[in-house]
Formats: C-alpha cells, sequence, structure tokens
C-alpha cells in the first residue's frame, strides 16, 4: 500500500514505514544530513536533516522537525525549501563549522567531504566566529586509518557504526560536553576487524584510510572500475581506483545483495599486493635445470614455447580456486578436460564438491548476506567466521539483532528509530548458536557455545537433525551436557521463521558439511524454509568446484605413473596445497614446467616458462561466491604490456599449441561465451553481464570522472605529444572521461557521483531507496538455487567422539583474517598486522608441560615438525590445540591431525 | 562611397600617431606584477616549499596541464613528490592560482618561454620552484591549518586553543 504526501507542493507516493529523510533521498530530493545512515538508521543527533512540517492545508506557519526523526504518514504536509527551515539548516553548519580546521587542502576527505557537499548545499560561504577554535591531539590507530580529531562535527557515526552495528569495544566516545572525543582509551590498533568503514562511515575527515594517504590521489583523479574483492569466498564488491598505473585504493561498491555499505579489513586494505616490487613483469625462461630464471625477448620466448609444445604430448593443466571462471575454462581447453585439475587438495577438493553437490541437489537455499541479516536463528558449526568470510560474520552480528527489533516493532518504535530501539531492546538477543574448536569473535553474541573437536561438533550437528526428525540418524554415545545443548538448539531451530545455518570446509570435516545438510532437510521436512551457507575460503573455490576436474592429488599421481608430461599452473602456488615434498616430486617429474602469476611466490620460483600475468586489477573476469552468485570485474589498470589478462596468455598458448578452434578468441565475450555454452551449469551467466559492445546512446562507461585532472601532463616527461587514451575494446567501459553521462546498469557502475554529492553518500541516489538495491537490481546473477520438491537423503554420521590420548593433542587449524589469505598477506598494512605462526593451548595443560605465554614450542604433525609460539587459551578445550593456518612462513599441513607437543627452554 | 573615403582618411591619419610598437628585445614592455605570465612554485616565508600537494591547480585547469604526486615528510607534511606544468599546452587563464589555497603556485610577468624544441616546455619542480615568496608575502598555510606536521604543536596554530583534556570534567 503506498500513501501520499505533499513535499515542497508536490504529492508523491511513497512507500509507508520509512522516515521522511530516506523517503526524501528515494525520490531524489536533496535534503541535508549526517547523522543519519541508511543501515544504522536514525538517532536525530546532527540537526541538519530539518524541515518545515505542516498540521493541515490551512496551517501556514508549520513547525520545523528533523526529518529523520518524522516517519512518513498519509497527507503529511512538508517543505524543504522553505526559508526557515534552510536557515535553520545554515545555522546548524555554522555552529558545526565554528571549531572546524582550515584544513581541505591537507585533508584526505577533500573533494569526496559530505561536509563540504552539506557546507556548499546549505549555503553557509563565510566564517563570522572570530573566536578561537576547539583542538585536539590525534591518536595513532595502527596501520589501516588515520586519525585528525580537529575534523570532528560530533555526529556520533563512527560510535554508533563501530560498537553498536559491528560490536568493537575499543572505541568510545569519551569526555563531556563541547570536549567529546572519538577514539580509543589510548593509541593503539583499532581491533575490530570493519574498522576500515570508519573511512566512509564518517563524514568528515577524521578518520581517512592511511594506505591510500602513502600515495594519496584525489577522488576525482582516480580511474575506476567496478571490482570484486578476491580475499575470501564471500565476494564482497568494491571499487578499484588507479592512478598513475598503480593500484591507489579499494571502496565499497554497494551491493543490496551482498555487502551493502560496507567491507572488511582484508578486503580493503589487501591491495597492495597488486604495486609490489616482487610482480612478475616479463616472461621468463630458465635454459637449463641448473640454471637460474632469466627474462627473455619476446621472439626468444615464442621459439621456447613453440619448441615446448612441439616436444611435449601431454600437458597437464592446474587450475586455480583464485583465478576468475574464464581464466580455469581456457587453460582446460588448452590441455583438454582429462588433464584438467583444480589445483587443490584432495581434501579441500572433496569438501568443496560435497558442499556443491549439497546445494545443486537444492535441499536449502544458500543465503545472499541480505538473508542472513534477517535471519532469527543462527546456528553455526564449526567455523570462525570473522576469520574465514568477515563480513558473513557482520549479517550474522545484525541478525543477533532481530528478536529485539521483533520486540520494538511491537511497542510500536519504528524500524529506523536506533536509538529508541536499542533502548527497548536492550541485550535481547536472537539465538545464535556457535560451535567451534576455540573462541570465535561472535561468542558475545552468542546464546551458547560450544566447544569441542570438529568431530564432535559435527556429532551435535547430527544430533540436532536426529531430535528434529525421527528418521535421520541417530547419535549414540552422547554426553547430558551435548543432549541437553541439541535439545535447547532443537528447541528454537523448530519454532524458527528463518533459520540459517552456516558451516564450512575450513575446519576440514565432510561431517560437518553432512550434519548441516541434514538439519537443514530435517527442517524442510517440517516445513520450514532452511538457509544453508557454505563458507569456502577462496574467492573462486565455489565457480571452480562447478567445473569439472579433480584434485591436485591425482595430478601427482598420474605422474608418479612415470608417463612424461608437461605442467602448466595458472595462478596457484602449489606449496600451499600440498606437502612440499609431494610438489617437488611433481615439478622434478613434470617437463616442462609453465607457470602464469603475477607475484613471485614458491612455485613461480621452480618455473622452467614463467609468464607474467594480470591481477584482478588487470583482468576482467567472472567469479562464483559461497552464495553460488556469478559476478564479474573490471581492469581499472590500463594496460602496459606487461601483464596480459590469464586467459589471454593461454590463448596464445593455443595458438602456438595444435590446431585449437579457441584461438579465434579475440575478445574477454568470447572466451565467457565459449564458456557458457560448453559448461552447462554457468548458461546463466550468458547474457547476464553486459558484453563489450554494450553502449549508452552510443557511448562507453566512463571510467573517470568528469574532473579528471592532469591529462595533456602526466607523460609529458616522456614525449610531449600525448597519448591516445588506452583501448579497451573488450569491455564495456572506457579509460577516458568520455563517456555517457547516464547511470550506468548496477553492474557497471564504476564510482558514485551526482550533482551536489561528491562523498561517498553519493551512492544512495543509486539505489531504489536507502539500503534497498541499486537500481536495475543487484549485481551478479545466482546459479544454484534451491526448490521445494527437492530432498536429500540423510547422511549418516561417521565421526566418533574425539577421545583425548595423553601426549598427543588433537590439531585443528586456526585461522586468521590477516594471513591467512595468501595475497592479502602481501599487502603492506595487512602485512603489518600479521601474527607470528601460533598454536593454541587450554592453560591446564600448557602448565603441566611447564609453557607460559609465548614460549616457543615444537610441534610434531606426521612427518613434520615446526616450530610456534606457544598462546594461552582457555576456550580451547584439553586435549585439542588450535594451529594458525596459512600465516605466511607456515608449512602445508594437513588438519586436524594428531601431534605431538614440547615446549623449547629458551 | 563616402564612407569608404572616410575610413581611408582615418586610417591614414594613424600613420601620425604616437607608435605603441616597441623595438622588443632591446626594449622591455612594462608588465604589471598581476600579468599571468611563466608560471612559478614558491616557498613559505621560513624558505620551505609552499605546495602541499592538494591537487587544486590540477583540478582547476582547464587544459589539464598541471599533474603532481602527494607525498609526505616524515611528520606529515604534505609536498609534491613531483610537480609537472605543460607548458605547451598552458592557455596562462591563472585558474591555478586563483584555486591554490597556499599561494604557492603563481603567475609571473615573464613571457619569454619560447623553444623551438615542444619537449622543452615541459616543466618538473626544479624548474618551477624558486626560492622566494613570489608576490605574497608572509602567508604560511601550515600556520592556520589544524593539522601539525611538525610545522607547529596542536593548538598553537593562529586562533586555536590549547588541546582538549578529554579527561577533565571541568566545564
Ligand atoms: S573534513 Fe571535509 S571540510 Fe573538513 S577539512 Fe576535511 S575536506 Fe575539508
Ligand atoms: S569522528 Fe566522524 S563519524 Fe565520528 S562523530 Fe566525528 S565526524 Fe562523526
Ligand atoms: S568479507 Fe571477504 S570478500 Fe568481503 S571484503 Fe572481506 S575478504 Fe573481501
Ligand atoms: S593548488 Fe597550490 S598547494 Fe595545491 S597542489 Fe597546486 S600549487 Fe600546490
Ligand atoms: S540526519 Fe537528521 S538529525 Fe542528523
Amino acid at each position: 500500500m503506498m500513501i501520499k504526501v505533499q513535499i515542497d507542493g508536490t504529492y508523491y507516493e511513497v512507500t509507508p514505514g520509512k522516515n521522511l529523510l530516506e523517503t526524501c533521498l528515494t525520490l531524489g530530493i536533496y535534503v541535508p544530513h549526517f547523522c543519519f545512515h541508511p543501515a544504522m538508521g536514525s538517532v536525530g543527533a546532527c540537526r541538519l536533516c530539518a524541515v518545515k512540517k505542516y498540521k493541515n492545508a490551512d496551517d501556514k506557519k508549520g513547525r520545523i522537525v528533523m526529518s529523520c526523526m518524522e516517519p512518513v504518514s498519509d497527507g503529511l504536509i512538508v517543505s524543504v525549501k522553505d526559508q526557515e527551515a534552510t536557515a535553520f539548516r545554515a545555522a546548524v553548519i555554522e555552529g558545526l563549522m565554528i571549531n572546524h580546521p582550515h584544513d581541505c587542502p591537507v585533508c584526505d576527505e577533500g573533494g569526496e567531504c559530505h561536509l563540504q557537499d552539506m557546507t556548499v548545499m546549505t549555503g553557509h560561504n563565510y566564517r563570522r566566529f572570530e573566536f578561537k577554535k576547539r583542538t585536539y591531539n590525534n591518536q595513532d590507530l595502527g596501520p589501516f586509518i588515520n586519525h585528525e580529531m580537529n575534523r570532528c562535527i560530533q555526529c556520533y557515526r563512527c560510535v554508533r557504526f563501530y560498537n553498536d552495528y559491528a560490536g568493537g569495544s575499543d572505541f568510545a566516545v569519551l569526555g563531556s560536553h563541547d570536549h567529546v572525543y572519538f577514539g580509543r582509551h589510548q593509541d593503539g590498533i583499532l581491533e575490530n576487524e570493519f574498522s576500515g568503514n570508519l573511512v566512509e562511515v564518517c563524514p568528515t575527515g577524521v578518520f581517512t584510510d592511511k594506505t591510500l594517504k602513502a600515495h594519496y590521489t584525489r577522488k576525482w583523479d582516480l580511474t575506476n572500475a567496478p571490482s570484486l574483492c578476491i580475499h575470501c569466498g564471500v565476494g564482497c564488491n568494491t571499487i578499484a581506483g588507479e592512478r598513475y598505473g598503480g593500484l591507489r585504493r579499494i571502496m565499497n561498491r554497494y551491493n543490496g545483495a551482498v555487502n551493502g555499505y560496507f567491507l572488511c579489513d582484508r578486503g580493503r586494505f589487501g591491495y597492495e599486493f597488486v604495486n609490489d616490487d616482487n610482480r612478475i613483469r616479463k616472461a621468463q625462461i630458465r635454459i637449463t635445470k641448473d640454471k637460474n630464471l632469466e627474462e627473455t625477448p619476446p621472439e626468444k620466448l615464442t621459439t621456447a614455447l613453440s619448441d615446448a609444445f612441439f616436444g611435449t604430448k601431454r600437458w597437464i593443466g592446474i587450475g586455480s580456486p583464485r583465478a576468475s571462471l574464464e581464466a580455469n575454462f581456457a587453460l582446460s581447453c588448452l590441455v583438454g578436460k582429462d588433464n584438467f585439475f583444480h589445483g587443490i587438495s584432495r581434501k579441500d577438493h572433496l569438501l568443496v564438491k560435497t558442499a556443491i553437490a549439497i546445494l545443486m541437489n537444492g535441499t536449502a537455499r544458500s543465503p545472499s548476506l541480505k538473508e542472513i541479516e534477517k535471519a532469527d536463528v543462527v546456528l553455526i558449526l564449526g567455523e570462525d567466521i570473522t576469520q574465514t568470510a568477515p563480513m558473513t560474520a557482520l549479517a550474522v552480528r545484525q541478525a543477533a539483532r532481530n528478536k529485539g527489533i521483533d520486540s520494538t516493532v511491537k511497542s510500536g518504535i519504528a524500524e529506523w528509530n536506533d536509538y529508541a530501539r536499542r533502548e527497548k531492546s536492550q541485550d535481547l538477543k536472537s539465538p545464535i548458536f556457535i560451535a567451534s574448536s576455540f573462541g570465535t569473535r561472535l561468542d558475545d553474541i552468542a546464546e551458547k557455545t560450544y566447544r569441542a573437536s570438529p568431530m564432535d561438533i559435527a556429532r551435535l550437528g547430527f544430533a540436532v537433525a536426529a531430535m528434529l526428525n525421527k528418521n535421520a540418524p541417530q547419535v549414540k554415545g552422547l554426553n547430558e551436557a551435548q543432549k541437553e545443548l541439541a535439545k535447547e538448539i532443537t528447541g528454537v531451530l523448530k519454532d524458527a521463521k528463518i533459520p540459517v545455518i552456516i558451516t564450512g570446509i575450513h575446519s576440514g570435516s565432510p561431517d560437518m558439511l553432512h550434519a548441516a545438510a541434514n538439519i537443514a532437510e530435517a527442517l524442510k521436512l517440517n516445513g520450514q524454509h532452511p538457509l544453508l551457507s557454505f563458507l569456502l575460503p577462496e574467492c573462486n573455490s565455489m565457480g571452480l568446484g562447478m567445473m569439472d576436474g579433480k584434485s591436485l592429488d591425482d595430478a601427482i599421481k598420474l605422474t608418479d605413473g612415470g608417463e612424461s608430461a608437461g605442467l602448466i599452473i595458472l595462478e596457484n602456488d602449489l606449496y600451499r596445497r600440498a606437502d612440499k615434498a609431494f610438489i617437488d616430486s611433481l615439478l622434478e617429474k613434470c617437463n616442462p614446467v609453465i607457470v602464469l602469476d603475477h607475484l613471485v611466490n614458491e612455485t613461480t620460483l621452480k618455473a622452467d616458462i614463467l609468464l607474467p600475468v594480470g591481477t584482478f586489477a588487470e583482468s576482467e573476469g567472472t567469479l562464483v561466491n559461497n552464495e553460488g552468485r556469478a559476478q564479474r570485474f573490471y581492469r581499472v589498470l590500463p594496460p602496459d604490456g606487461s601483464a596480459m589478462e590469464s586467459w589471454c596468455q593461454i590463448r596464445d598458448l593455443m595458438r602456438l599449441s595444435v590446431n585449437h578452434e579457441e584461438v579465434l578468441w579475440e575478445k574477454f565475450d568470447d572466451v565467457a561465451n565459449a564458456m557458457t555454452d560448453q559448461i552447462p551449469a554457468f548458461s546463466k551467466i550468458k547474457g547476464y553481464f553486459p558484453d563489450a559492445d554494450f553502449r549508452i546512446l552510443n557511448e562507453k562507461i566512463k571510467r573517470q570522472t568528469i574532473r579528471f585532472s592532469g591529462r595533456t601532463a602526466i607523460s609529458a616527461n616522456i614525449d610531449v605529444s600525448e597519448p591516445k587514451p588506452p583501448d579497451d575494446p573488450g569491455s564495456p567501459l572506457a579509460f577516458s572521461m568520455e563517456g555517457s553521462d547516464e547511470v550506468p546498469p548496477s553492474s557497471l557502475v564504476a564510482y558514485y557521483w551526482v550533482p551536489g554529492w561528491n562523498s561517498y553518500q553519493a551512492m544512495n541516489f543509486y539505489l531504489d531507496e536507502p539500503n534497498g538495491s541499486l537500481k536495475g537490481g543487484d549485481p551478479g546473477i545466482r546459479l544454484i538455487e534451491a526448490s521445494a520438491a527437492n530432498h536429500l537423503l540423510f547422511f549418516n554420521p561417521v565421526a566418533l567422539s574425539f577421545r583425548s590420548r595423553s601426549g598427543e593433542w588433537l590439531v585443528v587449524p586456526a585461522y586468521r583474517i590477516f594471513g591467512s589469505e595468501e595475497l592479502s598477506s602481501k599487502s603492506r598494512a595487512v602485512a603489518a598486522r600479521i601474527e607470528i605462526p601460533f598454536i593454541l593451548m587450554n592453560y591446564g595443560e600448557a602448565e603441566e608441560l611447564g609453557g607460559k605465554d609465548n614460549d616457543m614450542v615444537r610441534l610434531t604433525l606426521a612427518d613434520k615438525i615446526i616450530e610456534v609460539k606457544l598462546k594461552i587459551d582457555n576456550s580451547i578445550p584439553a586435549g585439542i590445540l588450535g594451529l594458525s593456518t596459512g600465516l605466511p612462513g607456515m608449512p602445508y599441513l594437513e588438519l586436524p591431525g594428531m601431534g605431538k607437543l614440547t615446549v623449547l627452554k629458551s | 562611397m563616402f564612407s569608404i573615403l572616410r575610413s581611408l582618411w582615418y586610417t591614414f591619419l594613424h600613420a601620425f600617431h604616437k607608435r605603441e610598437t616597441i623595438l622588443y628585445p632591446e626594449e622591455k614592455p612594462y608588465l604589471p606584477p598581476r600579468y599571468r605570465g611563466r608560471i612559478i612554485l614558491s616557498r613559505d616565508p621560513d624558505g620551505i616549499e609552499r605546495c602541499v600537494a592538494c591537487y587544486l591547480c590540477a583540478a582547476a585547469c582547464p587544459v589539464d596541464c598541471i599533474s603532481l604526486q602527494a607525498i609526505e615528510g616524515e611528520n606529515g607534511r604534505r609536498y609534491p613528490a613531483f610537480f609537472r606544468i605543460n607548458f605547451s599546452r598552458c592557455i596562462f587563464c591563472g585558474y591555478c592560482e586563483e584555486a591554490c589555497p597556499t599561494y604557492a603556485i603563481q603567475l609571473t610577468p615573464d613571457f619569454e618561454m619560447g623553444e623551438y624544441n615542444r619537449q622543452n616546455l615541459v616543466y618538473e619542480k626544479e624548474h618551477l620552484l624558486i626560492s622566494g615568496e613570489g608576490k605574497y608575502h608572509g602567508y604560511d598555510f601550515y600556520k592556520v591549518a589544524g593539522i601539525d606536521a611538525g610545522v607547529k604543536e596542536k593548538g598553537e596554530g593562529a586562533n586555536e586553543q590549547p588541546p582538549v583534556d578529554v579527561k577533565s570534567l571541568m566545564p
């Protein structure tokens, strides 16, 4: 039902239940504001959004109200342009500017500053206040965020985000009266994993991006492209910005179904590997096995490659979950389907395949983050999701508030009325159950936590399924506590409207996936609509898993047979995937070894022929996220000849090898279309993303703003005649400031700007309503859908309960948001946050061994011996150790596994 | 017919007017300080580069012939790592000077910039930076800005109160 409101004499049909400010923004009416944030609601703190409200048509006087606190109601009459309201807003800005420093030229927010925009919009031009300005000392907040407290206008958005929305606890508003201070109790790293969002949430330059500061560029000078975060399986949408050939920053790109307004710090600050000195820029060849890799001129390379293809009958291709679908597909075409391997260990391969099979089966829907936010019960099995899929954790944190919201709605408090809602709901939380081997960063919102081995967690899951449905396989030998907990979870799940089960493959246990599937199936049989989210580790784990191909171990087995073969490795450091000895022998046996990658790693060092390829910033490609949503990223760095996209390199290899029909591939679209034609799982992608011929009124979509500067000077030191802008025939975007002024389709939005709104807040005008979907639908297409008719056969529990043995421990993996992912760890700011490899152990057990916090310990696992730091963590049960996984310097270890530990005397 | 003759007559009379043409280059014309010629980058009263690399001149330039990159010194003072003006494109409109918040970039009355080779019209920072304050004396941006940048302590700038003691509850 729509209602009618009158704004400045014009009637509009609007949706009820919103506040007036949201409504105006939806209608495209400019109402200045600060403290309202669509994802966080209104608190009415800044008083800038004042408008005039009239009682009825006869009321000529009206009264000033805050539009963000005013519900829209049928027949509402308001005026935004009213003189008194306008003057009121100008006065508010003038008041805020009294203490505002004269900083814009050296302020990183300048040019995309919400305060600048609002000051111009309200018409406050000249400073009349002649007294002294208040000043503050700043804090060092770590490698991500710069703090310049003088610029604060006390809108309270930062604390509301950091504490209320993201659950941080080391940040607060301090002080009193006009001395309030937004920061930590003392200098130190902001601990919350979402601290980077302060950059966008704060309407001024108090919090700015420290990594951008190191190579600062104004917003208007950036060349931008719609991109994707490649640092985990969530697939958040980003805007990547380039200047002078380097990647300068990552900003949030709104996607209502995925990341909304936010990003995690790994995604925002993990981009700098693109500019790393260790980038592979030139092709390199090893003439003989005992020589080093050497850079090669193109002619020699071609000869070497043709020789290689002439002399080698069989090629093994190893794909990668961090490469795009198209690159993997091209490789499988080059080597043939039977010779294409997924480049992940057999164990991971099995886990990914299991997860996909369960989702494909159609029992339960894999939820988007937006759907997770709406959940009323969440059960997390065996994952520390803040470390493995950070934005999913942020979504779960929002879900926890739903019970409180329900209670407030019942008492008539609007959903957007944030402060009232929080006061009313107090500590009321939706039930979140977290079962994991040790403490997680979401424990503060958990109804109950359960700490046990992955086997026991899976057994708990099976037990819940069994209690929900008596046909589900029963679990024997549960103790009282476990039964009690299972009963409690079952009781809550049974009545849930939107139950969400989250698990993943990070704990290395297929049972966990089976248990989750059983619960989902049991709920479905109960007539409910369960949502089932599987967290996979990498940006394209899901996409690669949907393609045919065996595991890395199978490739190794093949070469063990003694058959000689050449090896092509696509963007994959195999030493992170399997035992060093195995990979050594694989690389030894295959000849030649061709590696395509962008950063030097252990595998590239072993290549016979090393070919440079583009990173995500230099390529176009499709990735499939945990949800099964295919999304596309576009290149932002102009081609400089050094880094070809992976699929282009592979196409060129095809041209050198036998007659492949694929050599016809000219543009990205050609390979993408060939893929969607040949692989039915991807057929939905076809035609979804605008192709290279896409034009709006005959024009491409521009990557640069109209105010892009320096065109005739940037390369004038090399040649005073400026070159023509780089061509980009393969994409609908242009490396140019000239292009269509229309709003592009949602998947092609390269930056946000509308007249008068230079800041990131301009994005609200690209949405159908604040916090809604992008106009034209949220980008990405879901490849996997559940269906009501589909059912699953219950899986049988196989895991036996874990029994600790004296002198031996079960070692389970512990992931870290900073460090466990390969590429972000190679970025400067993230690298500064990486811990040294550690092992988590219970205090009691450590004491028995004579170990203290920070002691070095020696861990013997299978035939491996590693030395790591001991970290006392009382959340981990006796008999279990949590070993940091994926951190630089950690070898590949198959976990979970049984290990022995000795404390090294220092 | 008459008007043509009248025009001819007036034109002819010009032959007896005072000459405006001077014998340049032997004789130099007077150009006022506000003349818009060769662009320079000036220094603060204390002799440090004035430009704070804010990119405003580059944004204001209608032919986009200014390009620079900001970089920061140890204590956060920002300056251009490189600063390039392509004078073969510059139209000497003076918008850059107008946009500059620090008086760093200034146009001067020097117009003698002819080159045989166009490439030589590309000026880098070393060609632009002079050792004085130029037309505007006494202005030091960092003294009036809110950031300290190693130039002053917090609260010691012009028109600033000492930093707030957050722990104090006094009014
Ligand atoms: S916060 Fe905005 S208005 Fe304030 S100094 Fe920075 S750019 Fe200028
Ligand atoms: S620091 Fe920024 S977000 Fe926080 S109150 Fe100040 S202006 Fe608002
Ligand atoms: S949650 Fe994952 S995809 Fe999203 S920003 Fe963080 S690392 Fe990137
Ligand atoms: S406007 Fe002035 S301070 Fe800013 S970059 Fe240009 S010369 Fe430097
Ligand atoms: S936005 Fe309404 S009071 Fe701040």
